[in-house]
């Protein structure tokens, strides 16, 4: 009876493994890669010592963070502050247990993956709210208040959005909803070009739910120090950090799944079909982050109401009757036969 | 089923532990969190039935957003809670009688519903729909809510909406006075409305 379950759990608990260490080296380099986006656009060097090219620059900036000494403020609720990066460290990795990397490549091919992401990153707001409440100190508050209300502001439009290619898609599976999308025109069978507007949306909904700039409002340093996580030092800032980056690089994912076709080739012939999915997938999420590291590179931050604007005014509208449409367009499409 | 059984342990377990610490929490603030622990482990319940659906809809809608709410409310809140707690029940007998008021109510509840559950189990599947094993449960729950209880599904949401216009009706106010910004008529602005150039003679003043 025992060896009934003990094998799946081993080799359950092996992939984990392998997919954390692999998601965690990935962040170390798009960090590492933000970094240097951001320089070049600034004509600036960006990190070059560590390493050769500062290659690892990420690596010494952990052994940094984990050596210093942790401080936890005098009127801080400590369990709290203490289990706030926890949160959000562990959710942001959580997320990756049903990202298929490639066919058939996932921890968990559940049935209803996307929900899962979306309820992951729904949660991501406690580790913000958390740690700003438990500093015991006005500006991580005031941010926190700010970045939750984004946080949940965003969400919104982004679940009209997925709802839309999951009716494209007719499935939650994330494995289903990339191979809805292997129609035989490559690249342009993916979603993005089918669901444009949604594209766009998405990605800037993205954008705003992972607290990445223009929408950076939760450390607007010029107005709240740093944010929620003033207080934070060592190793507690870094699961933090750790956690945001993670989040993007889930965001970057995601996108790539539900608008870039996952793991499939953008050329949909013999030489290019050949190159395993494993290398498109990071290619494409790999691209997508570029996008984000250019609009870090770009654009001025948001004043907080306009933010607040384009989520509930602009957005929320947006989505909402693209569902109504695309919905229609599919039962007009599936009553003429032509689908 | 060894580790069925096992996580259905840990799961209910850790609820009613949670339960019971929304309650005694002395912090608002950590009644708050443990009752997040407690959504989040009946979510887990209801993965260990099958009801994978639900168990992402009580993630993202309860977790996820009403405790988010809940959270920013108790925040919010300025009071000194243990001192309040120190003499509540010596100072205030009637809240005494309304907490076993509400208790009762919530037993007598319980009780019906085990009862009917109980008793008129037949009745109720058979009046229920068969939900073929090859269909997954999103679709299985789609079907029905679509098309069997489509007017009661509909009335839900005429609640909730009425709910939403009634929170809405009460909170907006628009205060007379008050200088808003428009938007509308921020774009609106072009460079002829809006600046005249006027050329000033000497000692003569605009």
């Amino acid at each position: 009876m025992t060896d009934g379950w003990v094998l799946p759990v081993l080799i359950m608990l092996l992939k984990s493994v392998v997919v954390l260490v692999a998601v965690l080296i990935y962040v170390a380099y798009v960090i590492y890669a933000d970094r240097k986006i951001w320089a070049a656009v600034q004509l600036r060097r960006g990190p070059n010592v560590v390493g050769p090219w500062g290659l690892l620059q990420s690596f010494a900036d952990m052994l940094k963070f984990v050596l210093k000494e942790p401080i936890i403020p005098a009127g801080a609720n400590k369990g709290v502050f203490l289990l706030a990066p926890v949160i959000t460290g562990f959710l942001a990795l959580a997320a990756w247990a049903v990202v298929p990397l490639a066919e058939g490549w996932a921890v968990a091919d559940i049935n209803v993956g996307v929900l899962y992401i979306f309820a992951i990153s729904s949660l991501g707001v406690y580790g913000v709210i958390m740690g700003g409440w438990a500093s015991n100190s006005k500006y991580p508050f005031l941010s926190a208040l700010r970045s939750a209300a984004q946080m949940v502001s965003y969400e919104v439009s982004i679940g009209f959005v997925i709802i839309t290619v999951l009716l494209c898609a007719g499935s939650l599976n994330l494995s289903d909803i990339v191979r809805a999308q292997d129609t035989g025109a490559g690249i342009l069978g993916w979603y993005w070009l089918r669901l444009l507007p949604m594209f766009v949306i998405f990605f800037i909904s993205a954008l705003a739910e992972t607290n990445r700039p223009p929408f950076d409002l939760v450390e607007a340093e010029s107005e709240l120090v740093a944010g929620f996580m003033v207080e934070y030092s060592s190793t507690p800032y870094m699961m933090f950090m750790l956690g945001e980056y993670v989040a993007i690089v889930t965001m970057c994912a995601m996108t790539t799944i539900l608008f870039l076709g996952g793991w499939l080739s953008p050329l949909p012939f013999a030489p290019f079909t050949w190159i395993p999915g494993l290398v498109w997938f990071v290619g494409k999420a790999s691209f997508v982050f570029f996008m984000f590291a250019m609009v870090k590179a770009f654009v001025p931050r948001y004043r907080y109401d306009q933010l607040m604007r384009l989520g509930w005014k602009v957005f929320l509208p947006i989505s909402l009757a693209m569902v109504v449409v695309v919905a229609a367009v599919l039962e007009i499409a599936q009553a003429g036969g032509w689908r | 089923m060894l580790l069925t059984a096992a996580f259905f342990w840990l799961f209910a377990t850790v609820l009613t532990l949670s339960a019971v610490a929304v309650v005694t929490a002395r912090n608002p603030v950590h009644s708050v969190l443990f009752l997040i622990l407690a959504f989040v482990n009946a979510a887990g319940l209801f993965l260990l039935l099958g009801a994978e659906f639900l168990a992402m809809i009580l993630v993202v809608v309860y977790v996820g957003a009403v405790a988010v709410l809940f959270l920013f409310v108790v925040m919010m809140l300025d009071v000194d809670f243990a001192e309040l707690k120190k003499g509540m029940l010596a100072t205030q007998p009637t809240l005494l009688v309304i907490g076993l008021a509400v208790a009762a109510v919530v037993v007598v509840e319980l009780v019906m519903t085990m009862g009917g559950w109980l008793h008129l189990a037949r009745p109720l599947v058979a009046g229920g729909v068969p939900i073929s094993p090859d269909v997954s449960n999103t679709q299985a729950l789609g079907m029905v809510l679509y098309t069997r209880y489509f007017y009661l599904f509909q009335g839900a949401g005429f609640v909730l909406l009425t709910a939403m216009v009634g929170a809405i009706t009460l909170t907006l106010r628009h205060k007379p006075g008050v200088k808003r910004q428009s938007i509308d008529e921020q774009n609106a602005r072009t460079r002829a409305g809006a600046v005249e150039v006027v050329k000033v003679r000497s000692r003569a003043g605009v």
